[in-house]
């Protein structure tokens, strides 16, 4: 089997359960994407095929074939870090770190969905979402994080999605309420 | 999970030729099918993965209707510009399920196709007449908090987990199909799932090897369109109650109502009832009351899910509210 993961060829002879995840994990050397629950349940998996996030253990790799796939690795490297990576790690969104690369590449994934206009169940308007951090919550409820560092992670992915410049991912400000008003 | 030979379909007709005998499945998104054959509740022999046949496109039809691709994703369905203007209520479903990693994954034909969350149908070390026919029910006086008290049998009281059937039932969707002998045929939804009966594997009328090609949606029904669900988090879980609801007011009265439920029953359910307690009435309290009766006068609830009946009635009454209200 022939694939296409970071902009690298790889060739690998597989049994035919492998999954995506087992794939990169244990055949390619590719062990940043991680396995948590391989249910689809917690994200920790989470990869870009064609642009879009999935699941790495709920699809076959020999499914993958003609696929661009992009794994944390692909994203950036210690010496040039994707700006969510440098955000992750600016804002402290992590403990433990296992969920860390799937929450990136989730993160990555989701603004690319914001930029296309798609809304999210907390949209109030289908047409025209707006973006604020209840919707980076729900559109990220897909990642657990067990040592609970979401509110650091709501804030990187927040800075990211205002520095992006697209008007789609500008962060809705919710101006507090006066004291005494 | 065990092992299995696999085929990539090129078209639809040779998909069809490629399921060749019982054990044989489609594979698309597989986000539920490879979750129970890692589980070894699915134990396919082979695999036909359609994945990349030209099913993926929605097309606006003369009626003012919509043709769906099985093979369009949630997330693309959801957030189609077609389906936010003209059937909101699918859109919401499809929003409040699964995560966004499996919306992009999950397509149209397999969520018709979802099977249960009950305990015991993925756990092989229980008995389970969905898993097996005839080994018997673990959830009736087990742990059932999540399962159906409507259309439920002796056999198997397990809960359709899905939201997007939920809303197709309120839109009366069409199933579009292909036989291996190269039939085609159109179903209604509401003619689609079987209940459980004593042959609770048996799930919809699909013959062996009959592949979805299409879900074909009516042009858009009249009225305000809501899409309710009740569930134990904010996001990312299964439905105890969800209402689909689309209901047109005029002159003071309910002049048409399409009321579809998930998390109640055995599948995506719909009862004309409680649409003919509605329609003629005007929007009160009394009429929403009547209407609840309606749906859960044959509701039998199973010890840790009788609190889905009155749940049910509230959830049922505020969506008729909102559906109504000014």
């Amino acid at each position: 089997m022939r694939f296409t993961i970071n902009g690298q060829s790889y060739q690998a002879d597989v049994d035919i359960r492998t999954s995506l995840l087992d794939l990169c994990r244990e055949h390619l050397g590719l062990t940043g994407s991680k396995k948590g629950c391989d249910h689809g349940q917690c994200g920790a998996c989470t990869m870009l095929v064609n642009g879009r996030r999935v699941n790495g253990c709920l699809t076959l790799a020999v499914m993958h074939q003609d696929d661009e796939i992009v794994t944390i690795e692909g994203l950036g490297s210690p010496e040039s870090l994707h700006p969510m990576q440098a955000a992750f790690v600016r804002h402290d969104g992590y403990q433990c770190g296992y969920c860390t690369p799937g929450q990136i590449c989730s993160a990555v994934g989701m603004l690319d969905e914001v930029k296309k206009g798609w809304p999210s169940h907390v949209s109030d308007d289908l047409s025209d979402p707006t973006f604020d951090d209840g919707e980076i919550s729900e559109r990220m409820s897909g990642n657990l994080c067990r040592c609970s560092a979401y509110p650091n992670i709501v804030d990187a992915i927040r800075e990211v999605a205002a520095a992006s410049g697209d008007a789609k991912t500008a962060p809705t400000s919710r101006e507090p309420a006066e004291a005494g008003a | 999970m065990k092992t299995f030979t696999y085929e990539k379909a090129t078209t639809v007709d040779e998909a069809v030729r490629d399921i060749d005998r019982a054990g044989a499945k489609f594979i698309a998104g597989g986000t539920n099918l490879l979750d129970l054959m890692k589980l070894q509740v699915e134990t396919p022999d082979k695999l036909v993965d359609i994945s990349r046949l030209p099913l993926g496109e929605i097309e606006e039809r003369e009626d003012g209707g919509l043709t769906i691709g099985a093979l369009v994703p949630n997330a693309d369905l959801a957030a189609d510009p077609r389906v936010i203007a003209k059937y909101p209520v699918l859109s919401r479903a499809l929003l409040a399920g699964a995560s966004g990693q499996l919306r992009n994954k999950a397509t149209t034909g397999g969520n018709l196709l979802q099977r249960t969350r009950c305990y015991y149908f993925y756990d092989t070390a229980m008995p389970c007449n969905k898993r097996e026919p005839g080994a018997g029910c673990s959830a009736i006086g087990g742990f059932n908090r999540i399962l159906a008290v409507l259309g439920t049998s002796e056999n198997c009281i397990a809960t359709h987990p899905g939201d997007m059937p939920v809303a197709m039932r309120a839109l009366d969707a069409t199933i579009v199909t292909l036989k291996a002998d190269g039939d085609k045929r159109r179903i209604s939804i509401h003619d689609f799932y079987r209940l459980p009966g004593d042959r609770p594997d048996l799930e919809t009328v699909l013959e062996p090897g009959e592949l979805i090609t299409h879900v074909e949606l009516p042009a858009p029904p009249e009225g305000r369109q809501v899409y309710r669900k009740v569930r134990d988090r904010a996001s990312y879980a299964f439905a105890l109650v969800s209402v689909a609801g689309v209901v047109k007011v005029a002159d003071g009265k309910i002049a048409s109502a399409a009321l579809a439920f998930g998390g109640l029953g055995s599948m995506p359910w719909r009862d004309g009832a409680v649409e003919a307690a509605l329609v003629g009435q005007a929007p009160s309290d009394a009429a929403f009351a009547a209407a609840a009766d309606a749906l859960l006068a044959d509701a039998k609830g199973y010890g840790s899910n009788d609190f889905k009946i009155p749940l049910a009635r509230r959830v049922l009454i505020a969506t008729l509210r909102e559906l109504t209200g000014e």
